[in-house]
């Protein structure tokens, strides 16, 4: 958009006369440029070396349970310190799960929230409603962690955990996805406490691109008899998408990476026992938390730093893949034009 | 989360200001002492001018520390072998003992009401005895109203001095969880939610009903806790306070090595889950400035730290083993020429 301007101011002056040559200033320090150049190379430069420098000092630090687990560690449910077993399975299994609760729950609630706010909240509720979504991201994590703990468990295990036993008992697959002591600690408190964390941020990435939808193709379409809805679903959604889709990957990124708030509320629990989502489980950031400080030189910590490498390389695969989502969704557009 | 985090809190921040002076002493580890060494820190800085800059980082990372002689002391709630000490050339000591206590919360219980022994607390922990009102705790407390409800086992999520002398006390009286977990600052608990520190305990076991945990006695006596009576080796039932772990304290033989885990100890008053946590130093040191500063402040703490012990509910050691401590430091500790490091 910003390309056709200059094109646009520079059509009204075709016939004006050749213009004098600017005025010749004289460049106060030619050295400047060069090292100003120098910097932003380097500091681009720089980036890509800690990326390195974290990659390496990971595998290095790990390289003791690789050699000793291999990928197995992948797949093994093990952890315990004391025989000197490492696997990460339990840990995997509850980043990726307390983040996909978490997405399940935000992405629709903030398409809802950024709706409300570019389309149907009336002109003097839109910025306060803005305003107080986004000061929900400044709240820190240990306050969602406490919160979740003292007050959202006994929630959620007085209110959703125990009618739902009761109301499942005897039924096959879906009493064991509610199962577990009634304490309200586990994969769905983390999941959910999560999902309230990562809102603030898909909601408010989602309102400004929906903001930046040209209006005249939203006007056409509602000319044209669209309802809020369709305008939304076929004129704004296929215009931000990718920003979207940013949006929605920030929120995952934030979701994966949470220590403080998960550790609180997903109980610690080294085990795989069962699929029940009230069941208390670990992720890598709350492992991580927990045992290094106390874990000693040798499998234990290298194990953990093994964890870390596969946290690294989860991320890595979730933005590869948004970057591929991006990618088809061009090339169908094109296909369709 | 209670005043003893807080005062920690506070003594830390007097000490900030540390690092320029020459006397300057730095140690690092274990976190259960850390309120105590922070606590004495500040009455000696008040004494005697000297800094004490202590980092509650964690045993296992206070060791590595030590080991790598970036402090002047380590500390570590697990004692270590006298092989490691010697491949390392450290010393080993005391400084206060500590004591840990099954907590429960069941309505209608009142602390000291419950009696546990070993076996059957690892058998909670080892997922094995799953209600209240299962035989063999019935068996141990007649006439108690234990209720027909699921145990909420919780346990430490962190790896810590305290789940190391817990596990090292199941692993003692109970055979069945030596062999399936064992002891360590870290095992693979077979059951429960963790909670992170001792005060992340605490607060599950206060919120979650019919639950049973385990914490340092000052979280016991600073948050009213509900605490179980254990039997010890001799086949009492103890309370748990400070005569019980200063018996306990008194049965090792402390003259033969210091690397002592006082958990189980015979003794009819002692309380069975007890032990004390340790402070580990270079035999040969490089710096004897800062080491004999360092040794000066432990003297100092030997000698009029015990009130403050008291006061955060530690235990002091015992006047016969901090005589024994005393005579390492004179006959261990020296500089590089071999001349014993002066405390005076």
């Amino acid at each position: 958009m910003a390309a056709t301007l200059p094109a646009s101011m520079s059509t009204p002056t075709p016939i004006a006369k050749p213009r004098p040559q600017p005025p010749e200033r004289r460049r106060v320090a030619p050295w400047a440029d060069s090292l100003f150049a120098l910097l932003a190379h380097a500091s681009a430069w720089l980036t890509l070396l800690l990326l390195v420098g974290i990659i390496a000092s990971l595998l290095v630090g790990a390289a003791p349970a690789i050699k000793e687990f291999g990928l197995g560690f992948l797949w093994s449910t093990a952890w315990d310190p004391v025989q000197e077993k490492f696997g990460g399975l339990v840990m995997i299994y509850g980043t990726l799960m307390t983040s996909f609760i978490a997405l399940l729950i935000a992405v629709p609630v903030s398409f809802g929230i950024a709706l409300f706010l570019t389309e149907m909240s009336p002109g003097w509720l839109k910025r306060p409603l803005g305003t107080a979504i986004e000061l929900l991201a400044a709240v820190p994590s240990i306050v969602y962690g406490m919160w979740g703990l003292l007050v959202f468990s006994p929630i959620l295990s007085t209110w959703v955990q125990q009618p739902l036993q009761k109301l499942l008992k005897g039924v096959p697959v879906l009493e064991t996805f509610v199962s577990g002591a009634p304490v309200g600690i586990g994969i769905l408190s983390a999941g959910i406490i999560l999902a309230i964390m990562i809102i603030p941020f898909i909601a408010s990435v989602m309102r400004d691109v929906f903001e930046v939808t040209p209006a005249m193709l939203k006007e056409s379409a509602y000319g044209l008899g669209a309802t809020t809805w369709e305008v939304v679903f076929k004129v704004v959604l296929p215009y931000t998408k990718a920003g979207v889709v940013g949006g929605i990957m920030l929120g995952l990124g934030r979701a994966l990476g949470e220590t403080m708030a998960v550790t609180f509320v997903i109980g610690n629990f080294n085990q795989l026992n069962s699929l029940s989502l009230f069941e208390a489980a670990n992720s890598i950031t709350s492992a991580l938390a927990n045992e290094f400080a106390e874990a000693g030189e040798g499998l234990h910590q290298a194990s953990l730093i093994y964890l870390g490498l596969v946290l690294f390389f989860i991320t890595f695969v979730v933005l590869a893949l948004s970057k591929l989502l991006l990618a088809r969704l061009k090339k169908n557009e094109g296909a369709r034009a | 989360m209670t005043s003893i985090s807080l005062r920690a809190a506070l003594a830390a921040l007097t000490l900030l200001p540390a690092a320029v002076l020459a006397q300057d002493v730095t140690g690092a580890g274990a976190t259960f002492p850390a309120p105590i060494y922070a606590k004495w820190a500040d009455a000696y800085n008040k004494a005697s001018g000297a800094r004490i800059n202590y980092q509650s980082v964690g045993s296992g990372a206070g060791i590595k520390q030590i080991k790598s002689k970036t402090v002047d002391f380590g500390a570590s709630d697990m004692p270590l072998t006298d092989e490691d000490l010697a491949k390392d050339g450290l010393l080993q000591f005391p400084t206060v003992i500590g004591g840990v206590v099954p907590v429960v919360n069941i309505k209608g219980i009142a602390p000291g009401q419950i009696k546990l022994t070993g076996e059957v607390l690892g058998d909670i922990y080892l997922g094995k005895i799953t209600k209240w009102n299962h035989a063999a705790l019935t068996a141990l407390n007649p006439g108690v109203p234990l209720p027909d409800a699921d145990i909420s086992v919780v346990r430490r999520a962190d790896g810590s001095g305290t789940s190391f002398i817990f596990t090292n006390y199941l692993s003692k009286v109970n055979a069945e969880w030596k062999s399936k977990v064992g002891e360590g600052t870290a095992v693979n608990w077979p059951v429960g939610a963790g909670g992170k520190g001792n005060e992340g305990v605490a607060a599950f076991v206060q919120r979650l009903p019919n639950a049973i945990g385990y914490v340092e006695y000052a979280y016991v006596k600073q948050n009213k806790m509900t605490y179980t009576l254990l039997k010890n080796k001799d086949g009492q039932f103890v309370a748990p306070d400070d005569t019980a772990f200063k018996a306990a304290a008194a049965g090792a033989d402390w003259a033969k090595t210091f690397c002592q885990i006082t958990t189980d100890q015979p003794g009819k008053t002692a309380w069975p889950i007890t032990n004390p946590t340790y402070v580990l130093m270079h035999k040969v040191q490089d710096k004897p400035a800062s080491a004999g500063a360092a040794l000066k402040f432990f003297d100092w703490a030997y000698a009029n730290g015990d009130k403050a012990a008291d006061d955060l509910d530690y235990v002091p050691l015992p006047e016969s083993v901090k005589a024994l401590v005393r005579k390492q430091w004179d006959s261990q500790i020296k500089d590089a020429a071999g001349k014993p490091v002066a405390r005076k």
